[in-house]
């Protein structure tokens, strides 16, 4: 049982689906979504909810700055 | 508890720093440019020195760096940033000045005003961002590309007894009396961000100190250029990059100052 519990927002629109995110979270949250933004990227979602710790690696490799990161403790 | 419990402001642990605008950044997607810009950005802001730093931009990706980061700036003719930026320096000793280049800005085109501005040890901060290609127009070979490694104007690879080897100018500046802070970092993972960002802190701290000059190279990836995906390009630069690159400080000391001589 995860001691921590986190959550990623994406600013949909900012990001442009490199996908340095999905690669560099270590729990496999993250995922490019299905559907496109204004710009036609795929941008990335949270696919596996239950599983982010909130530890944000995906905000500090994210080049376009479109992370918000939250954590609780629980 | 639920994902909507969690996304409260008082459990924000990491998001945009207010001084990188709500532009969206020009850069192919995956780009390091932008994670660079958002470290500078971060320690600008962590600093509290927003209001006197002033930025020199360069020719090359980057031209548009002052859309993005809300400091001043300057735009430099190619490859002369380190120029301007002494002047901006020594005209206005209390700003905070840094220059942010790419290898054909500062390895190729601009080499003896860096070689220069680095032997005087002008007191601005260098971010010199390598990827081994000049990215904007279209991926030809740059003095830092790999021997062997393929590029629009080399498509059978760098051969060096036609073109020359790989300029490491990093260890070129780190020979120089001027300079205080030499170092290698890179941003391809979140432990070699969090190192690249306590260099950029010192790099500005030594500059307010009046140490020297710092160079801060990272080394990135140009995966438009390079051909591959973002994360492909990430494994390759780490594969490849690295054994001619090391991460890692070149030089960490002060400026030699001049002495007065007996009389």
């Amino acid at each position: 049982m995860a001691k921590f519990k986190g959550a990623v927002v994406v600013d949909t629109e900012r990001c442009k689906g490199c996908g340095l995110c999905v690669a560099a979270c270590p729990s496999k949250v993250l995922g490019l979504a299905s559907q496109v933004n204004a710009k036609g990227y795929n941008y990335a979602e949270m696919v596996n909810e239950d599983a982010c710790i909130g530890c944000a690696s995906c905000g500090y490799v994210c080049p376009d700055a479109c992370l918000s990161v939250y954590k609780v403790t629980l | 508890m639920t994902t909507k419990d969690i996304i409260k402001p008082e459990n924000l642990v990491y998001g945009k720093t207010k001084l990188l605008t709500d532009n969206v950044m020009h850069y192919c997607p995956g780009c390091s440019h932008g994670v660079i810009h958002k470290l500078i950005a971060e320690v600008i802001e962590e600093m509290g020195i927003q209001d006197r730093t002033v930025g020199v931009a360069p020719v090359g990706c980057a031209v548009f760096a002052y859309n993005y980061i809300d400091v001043d700036w300057q735009e430099a003719a190619h490859g002369r940033a380190p120029a301007l930026a002494t002047a901006l320096k020594r005209l206005n000793p209390e700003n905070v000045v840094f220059t942010y280049q790419g290898d054909g800005d500062l390895a190729a085109i601009g080499t003896a005003e860096t070689i220069h501005a680095c032997n005087r040890g002008e007191n601005i901060v260098i971010f010199f961002v390598n990827n081994a290609i000049y990215g904007m127009t279209g991926g030809q070979m740059a003095p830092t590309t790999l021997e062997g490694m393929k590029t629009a104007t080399c498509p059978y690879g760098r051969n060096t007894d036609i073109y020359g080897f790989p300029l490491k100018i990093s260890e070129l500046l780190a020979k120089l009396d001027g300079t205080c802070y030499v170092t290698r970092q890179s941003t391809h993972k979140t432990a070699n961000i969090v190192r690249a960002k306590k260099a950029i802190r010192k790099a500005f701290e030594n500059s307010m100190a009046g140490k020297g000059t710092s160079v801060v190279e990272f080394v990135s990836h140009c995966n438009t250029g390079w051909k591959m995906s973002p994360v492909q390009a990430n494994a390759w630069m780490e594969e490849h990059m690295f054994a001619k690159y090391p991460l890692g400080d070149l030089k960490d000391t002060e400026k030699k100052h001049y002495e007065e001589p007996a009389k």
